[in-house]
């Protein structure tokens, strides 16, 4: 078991016990300056999660020491841990309802609305992969579906799903961090967009505009994670053939 | 297959934003289900949706994580993904409710033909089929119309169109395409406006058939 201190915050890592798997992981760690610490002997705590200030606190700091989303989300999906799944809902149930409100979903409706998001987040967690998505981009396409519910249109046909194959599979730890800090960064960058821009982004993905109202452009690097993902599906098909 | 025309930027975003009219969703997920450049491209807007995600709160009620957490059953069993099983990728196929043979296709004249698919207001889907060599009639565009090739290809005066390319054409496009020789061109096309033919004669049949 690892705990890992981000100031004055603590969350626990839940992560496989072999501890080689953790290896990559945790040199990127300390690469970025936060501070591992190894408890081996320590009791397994029954609670992952430590308090809101905490993780209040873990958002507050630099893109590199964000709170691990993965790991809690890893131990939902692969232990149903329902203190890991508290924390989740502490921190992405208040986005969520203000993701659907900012869509036009009235607060209660939107809160009703934002529980039914992070229990498919729990029903569904066997399809959350962290070397593909960050928890916040899985989580923000759950809302996106449960907005598209509520306003009753169109439906919204999804592309063919992959067999990644990924169940069982201890995922690459590098893999993981990889995707987090790109989700980190990317979430940097659109803080510090000039406002216009930002608010255009925004209204954007809250399903405020049109084909033709949406501009190309954002602003925002997504280059590297384009280029991830393509990487990812280029083995994906390498190893298919 | 070797796509070399490729889905928007803005069409990208809007689908990952799902505001997308549900004709042009199908044209993009059938694309992306064929295309991996855009599908990781789309992995990027839907980041970007994650990233907009965690910019607002909204205060939850004292009760809310309690009331979650009762109502936590046992999570859902993990599923391997359906491979394609025929020649249409799968949310094409949801909407043909089967493979190629079970399209009901309708003649349109000239060996021309096209199955409208149900879709939801706002922009209207079919499959449509050319004969290799066959021209399809000249049309002008309102709106926006995209075409995604499924088989064959066509021309037009710019540009080749292959199988897994999507052709974007709004109103500055007027063209006359062409399928080549070869296959039967079979593409997947979605307009926000009903196409306007140049010929009287097509015109006239217009509100008949659709097209």
């Amino acid at each position: 078991m690892l705990f890992k201190a981000y100031g004055d915050g603590l969350l626990l890592d839940h992560r496989p016990s072999d501890p080689t798997a953790n290896l990559p992981r945790i040199s990127c760690m300390m690469m970025s300056q936060a501070i591992t610490l190894h408890y081996s002997d320590a009791a397994p705590p029954q609670r992952a999660y430590v308090g809101p200030r905490q993780v209040a606190q873990g958002r507050r700091l630099a893109a590199t020491n964000e709170t691990d989303w993965a790991a809690l989300m890893l131990a939902v999906r692969d232990r149903q841990d329902r203190a890991a799944f508290a924390a989740l809902f502490r921190h992405f149930a208040p986005r969520v309802k203000a993701f659907l409100m900012k869509s036009g979903t009235e607060a209660s409706l939107a809160e009703d609305c934002a529980q039914d998001v992070l229990a498919t987040v729990w029903q569904k967690a066997h399809l959350f992969d962290p070397t593909r998505a960050s928890v916040a981009t899985w989580v923000f396409t759950i809302a996106r579906n449960r907005r598209i519910d509520i306003a009753r249109r169109d439906r919204r046909p999804e592309p063919e799903a992959l067999d990644w194959g990924g169940e069982g599979q201890e995922p690459d730890q590098a893999d993981i961090y990889e995707a987090a800090e790109e989700a980190a960064r990317l979430t940097e960058a659109l803080k510090i967009l000039p406002d216009a821009q930002r608010a255009l982004v925004a209204r954007a993905f809250y399903g405020d505009l049109s084909h033709s109202e949406i501009a190309a452009e954002t602003g925002l690097p997504l280059g590297t994670i384009k280029s991830r993902i393509r990487l990812a599906l280029d083995r994906l098909r390498t190893k298919m053939s | 297959m070797t796509i070399k025309h490729h889905l928007s930027d803005q069409l990208l975003m809007v689908y990952a934003a799902g505001n997308l009219p549900e004709a042009f969703s199908l044209v993009v997920a059938t694309h992306v289900s064929l295309c991996d450049e855009c599908r990781a491209r789309l992995g990027a807007y839907e980041a970007v949706g994650g990233a907009v995600l965690e910019t607002e709160t909204a205060e939850m009620s004292e009760a809310s994580l309690e009331a979650c957490l009762a109502r936590l059953g046992q999570p859902e069993a993990p599923q391997k993904p359906v491979p394609r099983r025929g020649f249409l990728p799968t949310p094409l196929a949801d909407y043909v409710g089967g493979d190629l043979a079970q399209v009901r296709w309708k003649p349109l004249g000239m060996g021309v033909r096209q199955a409208i698919l149900p879709t939801g207001k706002g922009a209207s889907a079919r499959l449509l089929y050319i004969p290799a060599g066959q021209s399809v009639p000249d049309h002008g565009h309102r709106g926006l119309e995209l075409t995604l090739v499924l088989q064959g290809a066509f021309r037009d005066d710019k540009d080749r169109f292959g199988p897994g390319d999507v052709e974007i054409a709004d109103e500055s496009d007027e063209h006359t395409p062409i399928a080549e020789a070869g296959a039967d061109c079979i593409c997947l096309a979605a307009t926000d406006a009903p196409l306007r033919f140049m010929a009287l004669i097509p015109r006239l049949l217009q509100p008949i058939f659709r097209i």
